[in-house]
């Protein structure tokens, strides 16, 4: 019977998830304020019944009481979450916290599964990165010249990488991480930040020629750093989101395309200079030939996808701890093999919605920096998605970035959270000011009423 | 529009709330309304400039969302191809350790020939226990292989496919609400059971192989080999069968795991080259077979023909049907070697000829250093060549087949316990080997071979067949043993079968291996 329940649970699933993303798109050219309340009001009835769900079967498959206790706590956290938000800033974006939510669900629950320890950890920096976050809407309404530190940002994410590159630790072929206090610390994940934020406030502040040589000196910099840390991923990150700032910034496709072919002859350099990158582009081409080992974790990763199909397996039925570094970077691989590819697909698409969202928000934006602050981390985020899950399933070679918020990781969380803060303050922003118009327009028109009756008397 | 800071805001407020400064506002109003005018005018010259900016920004940005999401569309069209159509194969693999995890909810699946025998089916007892029946016995042992200490053969091959089950997905749903296993699907080999069953006793008490396939479709109608054992008691004699003091290799596969001396069947190859070397005159080669060629540069290296018998003049043909080694210890010391191993390793000397059962690739070390010693050994398939009784079928099979080799298959297809279609395993790979013009020479040559040489035992007005026998000497413990060899296939126009026979340390191949192909053939044929 408990396998009946698994397979009736694993179907419900797949419909929630479906019904999600259907929501997601249909409603994605719904005026913002009105349909968003709907639609976000059904969206979270769906995430809670799918959690529900999902650690139901986790119970029943183990009779373990550990996914009872760890379930509780999480159910308070989406049901108090979004009522903070709302108490301090009414002017949120509940459609892009609840995909957050969703995110931190299935990454619990896929956690949970794959190693309580791990998942229990992963819930801690959670909650203390959701409380930090909060301030950030505050703190971005009071400063909003965030242009004048430009070059600060710049210094600070030269000075964190030159940290990395000097004291930090190599972890498969890459120093990525420096250990301070016992915490281990990916630089990577928030330089990303200072970055943008250096790079949008030179190219909105200093307009020409200039802007573009001092930006690509600050970019250029980082670039160098991060190569020779050899954490390719990130450098590929930046890189890529300032080509297409400079590009947005500058109206130029000429930038466009002469960065497509920079990062094309660095792809060919670092091909020949670096041996894991040759190992990952072989792992790549034709993982088959070396299933023992460089092939290994590729075809794993296939391996578990190939047999979930579209239905997955179900939780507890499949063997993703098979797959080397599940938790991290092939956590989608896990998705996929237990909760199925239909599954799978649905979170490739709320992903895309989110980065449809996130560049709206960009395109609402009237300042130029803010613009380009959005676009930024839009970028980075819509690239990191494609590069981790196309390198799951070979649509790309692996690069070791994090899937946001499911992915293992603290500092790949709290940087996850801090990028959904800001775009979440740019829209409280904008309603208010919004809602300033709408009043000023009111009044104005009242005014208007009340002299013509002036006038009339 | 610019953010007001919040004083500005009070004191706007406050000035429009006083009532006693109507009047005064009213003019105020209007110079203000007036000045107001102009500033607009002019801010709105230059935020137009900014709303072009702006718009053009926007619509970069919406060009960016469009090209983002046709890669995301790209990744989910990837993402459901390899689903659909790649993980099927890819899933076989023995590295994906989720089969066997699965395995154990379904009734593993059957076995049977092409023609539906069964040669391999589990049979649940009363008390629940499963266990693994080989109707076939010992004659199938070698390809159907065994699944209980370790996989191998189509056990293993085919392990991904005897796993799933392919059923009517509500009988699926019901089972498991019964708590039923599922019936795993049916494996259909292209083995044909009385070719088999006959090949098998051909060998009886003697060491060897026979293998047989069709050459127009790749399709393998038998693999036997022998000495065998009896996969049903594999358990309680798997200790004897692996101890020290068997040396007769009752597990290994001779078929593909067995490597031989070709003997006299590379001369096939050795005319091939030949003919490649001299292509305008090569039917004008002759040579005086005295029943032995000496070295003209070393006269210590001698090679006899067999028996020392004198074949008199010949050419490539004859050279061929009477098994000539003179002729042939000549051309090797005589020919371009760069070429040869080239040739020989397109034949798949060297390389792997893996059809997914345990294998080990042929071997041509002859260089174009090499002593002419050797290469004069190399000349009649002695030296140190060594070759599989597959990989030696796989020559014939092109040689009937216009000179390109489909390569060998094994698995027909898959059907659900229901019946239905699951899964059909496509032809091999098309291999072109030679052109069909030196195939039709070699053809005529092998076709000699039974009307006026060393195969006579294979003439018969039923069918006319083309071969090639080999006697290939090995020295095994201080005595001198020879393998006979036979190659070929039946009939000439439009071959069906295609044979290669080998018997460890037999007479010669007229003697001993072509006898047991006439009766393959006599069976096949009729």
């Amino acid at each position: 019977m408990g396998n009946l329940f698994s397979s009736f649970a694993k179907i419900i699933s797949i419909l929630l998830m479906l019904l999600y993303s259907y929501g997601l798109f249909r409603n994605l050219s719904i005026d913002y304020r009105e349909g968003k309340k709907k639609l976000s009001g059904l969206l979270y009835k769906i995430l809670l019944l799918l959690h529900f769900i999902s650690y139901a079967v986790l119970y029943f498959q183990t009779g373990n009481l550990f996914y009872i206790y760890f379930y509780l706590p999480q159910l308070l956290y989406f049901l108090l979450y979004p009522l903070i938000w709302k108490k301090l800033y009414p002017f949120y974006n509940e459609v892009l916290l609840n995909n957050q939510c969703l995110f931190l669900a299935l990454g619990w629950i896929l956690l949970a599964r794959l190693q309580e320890a791990k998942a229990i950890k992963q819930f801690a920096v959670a909650m203390a990165a959701s409380l930090l976050v909060l301030v950030i809407p505050y703190i971005v309404d009071k400063i909003w010249d965030f242009q004048k530190f430009r070059y600060i940002f710049a210094g600070i994410g030269i000075v964190s990488l030159l940290l990395v590159l000097v004291l930090g630790t190599v972890n498969f072929g890459a120093k990525m991480s420096v250990s301070l206090f016992g915490f281990r610390f990916q630089a990577s994940e928030f330089v990303k930040l200072s970055f943008v934020f250096s790079i949008a406030g030179i190219l909105s502040e200093e307009h020409g020629k200039e802007g573009v040589i001092h930006s690509a000196c600050v970019a250029a910099l980082h670039g160098i750093i991060l190569v020779l840390c050899k954490d390719l991923g990130s450098a590929l990150l930046l890189f890529i989101s300032y080509v297409f700032m400079l590009y947005v910034a500058r109206n130029q496709l000429l930038y466009l395309l002469a960065g497509g072919l920079v990062s094309a002859l660095a792809g060919i350099v670092s091909y020949g200079l670096f041996s894991h990158v040759r190992t990952r582009v072989y792992a790549f081409i034709d993982p088959w030939r070396d299933m023992a080992g460089k092939g290994y974790q590729i075809t794993q990763s296939l391996f578990a996808i190939g047999t979930g199909g579209f239905l997955g397996l179900g939780l507890f039925q499949g063997l993703p701890n098979k797959i080397p570094i599940v938790e991290n970077d092939f956590i989608f691989s896990a998705l996929s093999e237990e909760m199925g590819g239909v599954v799978a697909i649905c979170l490739i698409l709320i992903c895309l919605s989110c980065f449809m969202q996130m560049m709206m928000m960009g395109r609402d934006m009237e300042s130029s920096f803010y613009k380009l602050v959005a676009l930024g981390l839009s970028v980075i985020y819509v690239i990191q998605v494609i590069l981790t899950i196309g390198g799951a399933i070979k649509f790309v070679p692996s690069t070791g970035v994090t899937l946001p918020f499911m992915s293992y990781g603290g500092s790949s969380l709290i940087s996850s959270f801090i990028v959904f803060a800001l775009f979440q303050s740019l829209f409280i922003i904008q309603g208010q000011e919004d809602e300033v118009e709408m009043e000023e327009d009111a009044e104005s028109a009242e005014e208007q009423e009340m002299e013509s009756e002036e006038e009339d008397a | 529009m610019r953010r007001e800071d919040s004083e500005e805001k009070k004191s706007r407020k406050g000035k429009e709330k006083n009532p006693e400064n109507k009047i005064n506002k009213q003019r105020e109003k209007q110079t203000e309304g007036r000045q107001q005018a102009k500033r607009r005018r002019e801010e709105a010259i230059s935020e137009t400039k900014l709303a072009m900016i702006r718009r053009k920004q926007n619509r970069e940005m919406l060009g960016i969302v469009y090209l983002f999401a046709l890669i995301f569309f790209a990744m989910i069209v990837y993402f459901c191809h390899f689903i659909l159509f790649q993980a099927e194969d890819k899933m076989a693999s023995p590295y994906n350790a989720r089969i066997d995890y699965l395995a154990q909810k379904t009734v593993r699946g059957e076995i049977q020939t092409a023609d539906g025998m069964v040669i391999a089916k589990t049979v649940t007892k009363e008390d629940g226990t499963e266990s693994r029946e080989y109707p076939g016995g010992a004659a199938f042992a070698h390809p159907v292989g065994y699944s209980v200490k370790g996989k191998t053969g189509i056990e293993s091959l085919g392990n991904y496919y005897l796993t799933n089950s392919g059923i009517n997905p509500l009988q699926k749903f019901m089972n498991e609400i019964e708590n039923r296993k599922n019936p795993g699907d049916t494996l259909v080999t292209s083995l044909d059971a009385d070719l088999q069953k006959l090949a098998y006793s051909l060998l009886d008490g003697r060491k060897g192989s026979i293998v047989c396939m069709e050459p127009s479709s790749g399709r393998i109608l038998a693999m036997a080999s022998a000495p065998s054992f009896d996969p049903n008691q594999l358990q309680e004699n798997w200790d004897s069968l692996i101890s020290e003091e068997n040396t007769d290799g009752n597990l290994v596969n001779r078929a593909t795991q067995g490597l031989y001396p070709p003997g006299s069947t590379f001369k096939l190859l050795m005319a091939l080259e030949y003919i490649r070397e001299h292509p305008t005159d090569w039917q004008d080669f002759s040579f005086k077979c005295k029943g032995e060629y000496v070295d003209p540069s070393n006269p210590a290296n001698v090679v006899h023909c067999y028996n020392g018998e004198v074949h008199g003049t010949v050419n490539l043909e004859s050279a061929i049907a009477q098994s000539c080694n003179s002729a042939f210890a000549f051309i090797g010391s005589e020919i371009d070697v760069n070429r040869l191993q080239s040739l020989a390793e397109d034949f798949y000397y060297n390389k792997d000829l893996s059809i997914g059962l345990p294998s080990k690739a042929g071997q041509f070390s002859l260089t174009a250093d090499s002593p002419t010693w050797l290469k004069m050994q190399s000349g009649i398939g002695q030296g140190e060549t060594l070759c599989s009784p597959l990989q030696n079928l796989c020559m014939v099979s092109a040689i009937a087949n216009h000179g390109t080799l489909i390569y060998p298959t094994i698995l027909s297809e898959v059907k659900s316990k229901e019946g239905t279609a699951v899964h059909h395993f496509p032809k091999g790979e098309e291999i072109t080997l030679m052109s069909s013009s030196e195939s039709d020479a070699l053809k005529q040559f092998m076709r000699s071979v039974v009307t006026e040489g060393t195969a006579s035992a294979l003439k018969t007005k039923a069918y006319q067949v083309c071969g090639k026998t080999g006697s290939a000497q090995v020295k095994e413990g201080g005595k001198l043993k020879t393998n006979a060899w036979f190659v070929g296939f039946a009939p000439m126009d439009n071959p069906k079968l295609a044979v290669s026979v080998l018997v460890e340390d037999g007479d010669t191949g007229g003697k001993t291996a072509a006898p047991l192909a006439r009766e393959l053939f006599d069976l096949y044929l009729k």
